[in-house]
This record gives C-alpha cells, sequence and structure tokens, in this order.
C-alpha cells in the first residue's frame, strides 16, 4: 500500500475518533429523547408507575378537556407576539446607536449589554423586589410622576406587561448581533444615498433595513424560540400566578411532569411545544425568501 | 448644523439609555447596604444611611453560601473541562480532517442548534432516574462529556478553519500525527476561541437554575443559582439578605466580562454570522 494512501485512511480514522463523542452525544442527548418523548407521549407514565399505551389520548385531554393548558397556550402566544417585536426593535434602536461615531461609544455598548450579564435567578430576584408595590423601585419612580401605584406582577392584568418589560432589560445579546450586522454594511452604499441627496431616514429604509434582514431573521427566530420556552424568570418570580395569569407554557409542563409527576401528559406537552416552534420557524424561514435581502443570492 | 443637532440627540438617548441600563443594578447594591428599618420606608429612599455593609456576612451566613459555591464549582469545572475537550476534538475532526460523509454527518449535528430544549427534558429526566442519578452532579456534567453542545463545535470549528492548512501538512510531513497536529499547532493558535468557549460553557453552568432544580433534591447540594432560589422563597420579606445574596452571585460574572469582554462580544457575535 503507498504512503499516501496509508495516510488517507489514518485522517479517516483520525477523523472519525475525533467526532465520536460528538456523534454519540447527539444520540444519547438529543435524537434519543426526542425519539423516546414521542413514544411516551402516547402514554400514561407516571414515574412510580410503568407506562401504558393509551393513544392519542393525552393530546385529546389537551384541546378538549385541558382549560388550563388552553389558557396556558394563550397566554405564551400574547407573551410571544408582544415581547419578541418590541425587544427586537429595542435591540435594533440601541445598535443604530451604537453604530455612530460616538465619543465613549465602547462604554454604552458595555453599558447596555451589561444587565444581560446577570445570570437568570438573580434577575429574577432583584425584579421581583423593583415590582415590590409599596418599596420598590418602579413605582417609587412612578410617584415622582404622580402615577398611582401598580401592582406589576401581582396583579393578573399587569404581570404579563411587566415580565415583558423586564424582558427588555436583558436585549445586549440581540443588540450585538444587530451591532455585528450594522458593521458588516458597506460604508458605500450609504454614500451612494449621500450623492442622490438622501437623508438617515433613506439610508435606514433603503440600505440599512434590506441589508440586516439576514440579521433580522436570525434574531427573530432565536427570539421566537427563546421567548417561547421562557421558564426561570416566571417560575421564580410568579409561580404561573396570579390565578395562572403567566401559566408560560414550559411552566404548565414542569408543572405536569415534575410536581404532578405526569409523564406522558407533559411529553405530549413537549411534543406540541416542539411542532408550534417547528411550524412558526418553517413558515418565518419559508415566508424570509420574500424579504430577506442575500448580497449576491 | 443638522448633523450636529443630530449627534447631540445621540448622544442624550445613549446617556438616557445607560440611566435606564445601571438603575436597577445601582437599586440591588443601594438596598443590599441598606438596614432593614431603612429599606421599608416609604416613600423609598434613594441612599443608604447608614451604610448596612453587615448585611453581606450576614446574608452568606443565612444561606451556606460556601457550601452553594463549592457545589457549583464541583459541576462548573468539569462541564466547563468536558464541553473544551470534546468540543475541539470535534471541530478539528469536522474542519481540518477530511474523511467521507463529514460535512453530512456535522449538518446532521447542526441541526439540534436550534432544537427546543423542552422536548428532550423528560425522557433525559427519566433515563437519569432509571439509572438511579438523580440527586447527583451526573445529569448536569456527563452530558457535556459529549461534544459539549453542537454551539461550541460550531464557534470553534469557525475558527478552525481559518488557519492555514499548509501548516498541517508540513507537520504531518515531518512525521507529527494528527494529535499532534492538533496539539502543537491548532490549539495554540486557537486560544481566544478556545477562552470564549471555556467562558461561556462556564456561565452557561453558573446561571443554570432548571437543570439543577430537576437533577438535585438534596439542598446539601444545592447549587448557587437554586440555593439563590430557595433563599428568596424562604426569606421573602428580608429584601436586604437577597439583594446581598443577589449582589455575591452576579459578582464574579461581572468581574468576568470586564475582563474578558471581547470574548463574550466575539461569542456572541459569531452565532449572528454564519
Amino acid at each position: 500500500m503507498s504512503r499516501l494512501n496509508r495516510l488517507h485512511r489514518s485522517e479517516t480514522l483520525w477523523g472519525i475518533l475525533c467526532v465520536a463523542p460528538a456523534v454519540l452525544g447527539f444520540f444519547l442527548w438529543q435524537l434519543g429523547p426526542i425519539l423516546g418523548s414521542l413514544f411516551i407521549a402516547f402514554t400514561d407514565w407516571t414515574v412510580a408507575s410503568s407506562p401504558h399505551w393509551i393513544g392519542a389520548q393525552n393530546f385529546q385531554r389537551m384541546f378538549f378537556r385541558d382549560e388550563l393548558f388552553l389558557k396556558s397556550l394563550s397566554i405564551t402566544a400574547i407573551y410571544a407576539l408582544v415581547s419578541v417585536p418590541l425587544s427586537m426593535l429595542f435591540a435594533f434602536g440601541l445598535a443604530l446607536l451604537l453604530n455612530q461615531k460616538l465619543q465613549g461609544r465602547s462604554i454604552f455598548r458595555t453599558i447596555f449589554y451589561l444587565p444581560s450579564t446577570v445570570p437568570a435567578i438573580a434577575s429574577s430576584v432583584l425584579w421581583l423586589w423593583l415590582f415590590n408595590p409599596e418599596f420598590g423601585l418602579l413605582n417609587a419612580i412612578l410617584s415622582k410622576f404622580g402615577i398611582p401605584k401598580q401592582q406589576w406582577i401581582f396583579d393578573e392584568g399587569t404581570v404579563l406587561p411587566s415580565l415583558i418589560l423586564m424582558n427588555l432589560w436583558g436585549v445586549g445579546p440581540m443588540m450585538i448581533i444587530f451591532l455585528a450586522g450594522l458593521q458588516g454594511i458597506p460604508k458605500h452604499l450609504y454614500e451612494a444615498v449621500e450623492v442622490d441627496g438622501g437623508r438617515a431616514i433613506h439610508k435606514l429604509w433603503h440600505i440599512t433595513i434590506p441589508m440586516l434582514t439576514p440579521t433580522i431573521l436570525f434574531n427573530l427566530i432565536l427570539s421566537i424560540i427563546d421567548t417561547l420556552q421562557a421558564f426561570t424568570q416566571p417560575y421564580v418570580m410568579t409561580q404561573g400566578g396570579p390565578n395562572n395569569g403567566s401559566l408560560l407554557y414550559v411552566l404548565y409542563l414542569y408543572r405536569k411532569a415534575f410536581q404532578e409527576y405526569e409523564m406522558g401528559y407533559a411529553a405530549a406537552l413537549a411534543w406540541i411545544l416542539f411542532l408550534i416552534i417547528a411550524v412558526i420557524s418553517f413558515l418565518v424561514l419559508r415566508t424570509s425568501r420574500r424579504w430577506v435581502y442575500y448580497e449576491g443570492g | 448644523m443638522r448633523n450636529a443637532i443630530g449627534k447631540l440627540v445621540s448622544y442624550f438617548l445613549c446617556l438616557a439609555g445607560s440611566f435606564i441600563m445601571l438603575l436597577p443594578l445601582a437599586w440591588l447594591f443601594r438596598s443590599s447596604i441598606m438596614s432593614p428599618g431603612q429599606i421599608f420606608s416609604f416613600p423609598p429612599e434613594w441612599f443608604p444611611n447608614p451604610f448596612a455593609w453587615q448585611n453581606y456576612p450576614d446574608a452568606l451566613t443565612t444561606i451556606p453560601f460556601l457550601l452553594y459555591f463549592k457545589n457549583t464549582l464541583f459541576i462548573l469545572v468539569p462541564t466547563v473541562v468536558g464541553t473544551v475537550v470534546t468540543a475541539t476534538l470535534a471541530a478539528y475532526g469536522f474542519s481540518r480532517l477530511r474523511w467521507r460523509g463529514r460535512d453530512l454527518v456535522f449538518n446532521v449535528l447542526l441541526t439540534t442548534l436550534k432544537l427546543p430544549y423542552a422536548i428532550t427534558l423528560i425522557p433525559t429526566f427519566l433515563l437519569w432516574a432509571r439509572l438511579g442519578l438523580i440527586n447527583t452532579t451526573w445529569p448536569l456534567v456527563l452530558p457535556r462529556w459529549f461534544g459539549g453542545g453542537i454551539f461550541y463545535i460550531f464557534l470553534l470549528r469557525q475558527f478552525f478553519r481559518t488557519i492555514p492548512g499548509e501548516l498541517d501538512e508540513a507537520a504531518i510531513l515531518d512525521g507529527a500525527n494528527r494529535f499532534q497536529v492538533l496539539w502543537h499547532i491548532i490549539i495554540p493558535l486557537s486560544r481566544p476561541a478556545l477562552i470564549t468557549v471555556a467562558i461561556f460553557a462556564g456561565l452557561g453552568t453558573w446561571n443554570d437554575f432548571l437543570g439543577p432544580l430537576m437533577y438535585l433534591n438534596d439542598s446539601r447540594k444545592y447549587t448557587l443559582a437554586l440555593g439563590l432560589a430557595e433563599f428568596t422563597g424562604l426569606y421573602s420579606s428580608q429584601w436586604h439578605l437577597l439583594m446581598a445574596a443577589s449582589a455575591v452571585v452576579i459578582a464574579p460574572v461581572m468581574v468576568l466580562f470586564f475582563f474578558a469582554q471581547k470574548h463574550f462580544i466575539e461569542g456572541i457575535t459569531l452565532t449572528g454570522t454564519k
């Protein structure tokens, strides 16, 4: 056998050896559990008992006999529909600000990013305190403007807007991704608009936004997936209350699985969420062909 | 003229934005050094008087902070090592070595990048329960030794691909084996990327709440995140202590952020630009 051939074979061997843990991990912690979850979703498994196949009963129960599921679904939908665009707009605004030639730009970038480094558990505890109706920061500010006390997360009517407000505080990573996108836009495009006598608004509308559509698409999908699976903050701050007004989907799933031990039902819930996310991602990607601009594409 | 006004408006917005972003953190710090008497005054006062630094030692003894810190490190160190080692190997195998089907396998793994975590939660838990390893750190550590997550592999692979291939070939012709190439050429040239991966993996463990919540039942095994949540439930009116404890959980992350800001930004940026 030639030396070259031997080298080639050893390269293949090394390659497979190197990726083996990752590939094994894919089967053990990703594909295996997904398939397992599909099986469990059709059973009545509780941790204590052994599973029985009950067909589609879990799914029937969800949509026809479980009002809390339907409530949780609609709360999650409202939460995502408001939170995703609002966070994206806020992150985009901050990125636009930082994309200008300003003194101390990197300091502002650090400050805007800083809140997102706060661990979710710590930010939950902090905001629980900020929302405190009697002694919290937010009502203290409102009272300066003569606005009466709000109940924030302690009232069913304001709990979702409060959580959405809190999310805006942590848009740092999204802002950084927008900023990277903005910095990738070639300067000469803007110069062309200037030559034609265009103003800032024209630059934004005709250059910045079209050129940024791939970044917008990326942030949109990531943000949808994250928002639909929000857990830590509502778990620590509201436990889904008051009156299940913040019973976001994964919170309900967690309750079913780990507080009521209905593993079969919870797995069915997980599959529905998985399908919802898959369908939304697919639709977004599908329509993106019409609104995302790819250079040279 | 219009330009100058525009600049001024931008500065104003930046300052206002900074104020809004920093205010909650300032309130946290303010509350953490306020006496219990003053913290519950209405209308709320903005500045602590006197400074109740005693809140910090009080908070750290009320929750078994050192124990939780130790528990967290016992999970954090092996997860970071496992992630860096196995993600480096995988990224090397997916970028520098040529073998049939390589890109296909990588793309299959890449589909899990945005996989909703909720879908794997229950079967994984049941698997660990069947193995009798609930209330141990195995479920939190072991999975990280299997590539550490496709995000890190992706990140390192991007980086490895920027290193000229001639370096490998020259070393191979000199009689080095593939592992020596990785160890002596690729790894030394990839230090920034490896540090980024280590930081993100470490933060992931430090911040993780759901994992410890699912797998650790015994309060002597709690991590800091879980301990803080427990503390919040038990001492929900002791806000001065809660804020001090939160500040202690936040502080290491912030210190890390100030020293390694470049790595944070680069790691985030790489996820956005494929």
